[in-house]
């Protein structure tokens, strides 16, 4: 279909872009990169009155290291992400994420901030910022704040982001040495939404677990970190057998998985459980 | 109305478009280039894929005024004074379509990935065209002609080079 009529801003700065979403109020949407918000637009399914086109910002794109974090720009496209050397070298979990994104078209239109701040349950991202407990920054005419990831989302396509705020970049610690990493996702064909995903890192040392993270993706409106898996994972020798199994039974705990058309809760109970399995073995190195 | 200027296949467009529009509506609509179908309407299918500034795009995702100022190659601008471009050719003589109408968006999609990688595996192949679907299923035969189309391609830039 082709979307209902709207006015269009292309913003050349940032400042720019805060006026424009003031003067226009919540009639306002930001466009990103466009690639959910396009099919959003043209499905009928969102009626903005005014689009403000962040696409010429050029002081939100980029990848920079900040020493103890990595600043992604909200604006980088997730091809950018995927190929940074940074993010590859610091935040290897983000790049395996996000070339699982949709497919190579969309990644190179796609943004970093746009799909976090779109905050679709069923995207890649939002469950690896909440393993890796990112930072959200945001500017609006008042000035920035910073939003943690257990904080910014919300509800289903909803954040914390005010109407008059822009998501400029988001910072990414790095975990430093010993650390695995793995992104295991199910979907029904090559480039379709997770049905469910699991974000894990996985630190070792000496052979056991010491440390994990893990979040689930589609499990709920919002990305959930599986505390009672990164409790029982703690200590637990990855090559004995079955220990990181009985960990990973644990992963739907206090998860609310929806019912739709591709699965019904207790499938994705089941598949979060699985998932998170064959995540915490790729991500302890022992798969 | 917004002015854009764009250039499709090697030419210069000045046009003045709703911000509505979609760039596969002024390409086909406004521009007559055909050659780009429109498929699923929902940026599943890739059948519209066009590459713009280089890169592959699918172009029912992005709005006329976003390209404003960007090159598009469409399947029309492949060919060079009637002669086919090699993925062109190797789309044909390996037989890689059935009805034909993925495929414009899986040609500039199999180009696309050459660009990361000029000798792709039949895996990377795969992954690289994740996003352009054959309802034909003709994939083997797909898979096989970008196969041959990166040989040409590498073959006439060794050539082009030691010329």
């Amino acid at each position: 279909m082709i979307p209902a009529s709207f006015d269009y801003v292309r913003a050349s700065s940032l400042d720019e872009a805060l006026a424009t979403l003031r003067e226009h109020g919540e009639e306002a949407k930001v466009l990103a990169g466009g690639q959910s918000l396009l099919p959003l637009l043209r499905l009928r399914l969102a009626y903005p009155g005014t689009l403000v086109d962040l696409g010429r910002v050029e002081e939100l794109r980029g990848v920079a290291d900040r020493g103890d974090h990595v600043l992604i720009g909200a604006m980088t496209t997730h091809y950018e992400v995927v190929t940074s050397p940074v993010v590859r070298e610091h935040c290897p979990l983000v790049a395996l994420a996000t070339a699982t994104v949709a497919d190579p078209a969309v990644r190179h239109r796609g943004t970093f901030g746009g799909s976090l701040a779109h905050a679709d349950p069923a995207g890649d991202l939002p469950a690896v910022a909440r393993a890796l407990d990112m930072e959200f920054v945001a500017r609006s005419p008042e000035g920035e704040r910073v939003i943690p990831a257990a904080d910014f989302f919300l509800d289903y396509l909803e954040t914390a982001l005010d109407p008059g705020e822009i998501l400029t970049g988001v910072r990414v610690p790095k975990l430093g040495p010993g650390w695995g990493f793995h992104y295991e996702k199910f979907h029904r064909t090559a480039q379709a939404w997770a049905i469910v995903g699991v974000a894990a890192a996985v630190r070792r040392s000496g052979g056991a677990v010491e440390e994990a993270r893990v979040a689930l993706t589609n499990m709920g409106p919002v990305p959930v970190r599986a505390i009672g898996v990164e409790q029982a994972v703690r200590g637990a020798d990855p090559g004995a057998n079955g220990a990181l199994r009985a960990a990973a039974e644990r992963a739907d705990e206090d998860t609310d998985p929806p019912s739709d058309l591709h699965a019904r809760p207790d499938y994705r109970r089941h598949l979060a459980r699985v998932l998170t399995r064959r995540a915490l073995l790729a991500a302890a190195g022992a798969a | 109305m917004p002015r854009i200027s764009v250039t499709v296949d090697g030419i210069r467009y000045d046009e003045e478009v709703e911000p509505r529009l979609l760039l596969v509506h002024l390409l086909r609509d406004r521009l007559g280039k055909t050659g780009t179908p429109i498929g699923c309407d929902t940026s599943n299918c890739g059948a519209c894929t066009v590459l713009l500034d280089g890169r592959s795009a699918k172009s029912c995702s992005i709005l006329a005024v976003q390209a404003d100022g960007c090159d598009i190659v469409t399947i029309e601008g492949l060919s060079t004074d009637g002669t086919w471009h090699p993925m062109q050719r190797a789309f044909h003589e390996e037989h890689a379509l059935q009805c034909g109408y993925c495929t414009p968006g899986m040609i500039l999609a199999a180009i696309d990935l050459l660009h990361d990688d000029p000798d792709p595996s039949e895996e990377t192949i795969r992954e690289g065209l994740e996003g352009n679907l054959c309802r034909c299923t003709g994939y083997c035969t797909i898979v096989r002609a970008v196969r041959r189309g990166a040989r040409e391609m590498s073959r006439d830039q060794e050539g082009a080079a030691t010329s």
